[in-house]
């Protein structure tokens, strides 16, 4: 298994990579075809994507929906800028919790290596503040995870 | 125990995390830690106790003013929320893993 690295870069970047034993096409694929997406990008277990809309060409709009068990939920929307199959896709983001955090640019890579892609996502935030929040708001999600974790430690 | 229980309900709230992604860059005051945060002091001022009761903020005295920073226990929280959100994408990127899995199958039976 390929390991995932996180981390930040200046003030206002965060960027992830990751490697995969598929090709880019496929791991482009599976980032823009909601179908696909919809099995993957969930995050901590329990979390399910009832709603995803993604209209992945320049100027395309999408919009993701999670839910839980516990009917706790939130979106996240966002538009294409660019896209270079199957190697490059830029968008914009903001998750709605459920007031919009600032815009969010990401630009994921797809580039060939052996038999796989290495992927990395570069995204972009207004200022330092944002990305402090970014990287705050996220971990929101871990949090279920997280009270599980702690009940099952007492 | 109870100290864990502390450190994770002081971190549940995003104002509060957003305070120590702010204290982690440095010492600031009650004025500097509310401004970004469009609160009122009093507000920001409870946020601060609460986390100051959890052990991840120390209080330090400087004239009239009372300047917060991370303590150890703030630093190691923070952490713990960063590998929590790492967590997170590394579970989606696992699944990923299955769901290229499944579709290459499909491509290697059509070429052999």
């Amino acid at each position: 298994m390929s390991k995932m690295t996180l981390k930040t870069e200046g003030d206002t970047h965060v960027i992830v990579t990751r490697r995969f034993a598929a090709p880019p096409e496929a791991v482009y694929r599976a980032h823009t075809d909601p179908k696909l997406i919809q099995q993957w990008l969930l995050g901590p277990d329990g979390w399910t994507m009832p709603v995803c809309i993604n209209d992945a060409k320049p100027g395309g709009k999408f919009r993701y929906e999670w839910t839980n068990a516990k009917g706790h939920g939130f979106h996240v929307t966002g538009e294409y800028l660019e896209l270079e199959p199957y190697n490059k896709l830029v968008h914009i983001e903001r998750m709605y919790l459920p007031d919009p955090t600032p815009d969010n640019r990401v630009e994921t890579r797809f580039v060939a290596d052996g038999n796989g892609t290495l992927m990395t996502m570069r995204m972009t935030l207004p200022d330092a503040q944002a990305r402090a929040a970014m990287l705050a708001t996220g971990m929101e999600r871990g949090m279920e995870a997280s009270y599980v974790r702690l009940e099952k430690m007492i | 125990m109870n100290y864990l229980d502390g450190a994770f309900s002081a971190l549940a709230d995003p104002t509060r995390r957003a305070i120590l992604a702010r204290l982690a860059k440095g010492e600031a005051t009650v004025n500097e830690l509310a401004e970004p945060f469009e609160m009122t002091q009093p507000a920001i001022s409870q946020h601060l106790k609460v986390l100051e009761d959890a052990g991840l903020i120390i209080r330090r005295v400087e004239g009239t003013k009372r300047p917060r920073r991370l303590a150890r226990a703030g630093i190691e929280a923070m952490d713990q929320w960063l590998a929590m959100l790492r967590k997170a994408l590394e579970k989606n990127y696992d699944r990923l893993d299955e769901v290229l899995a499944a579709m290459e199958k499909p491509k290697k039976g059509e070429k052999r």
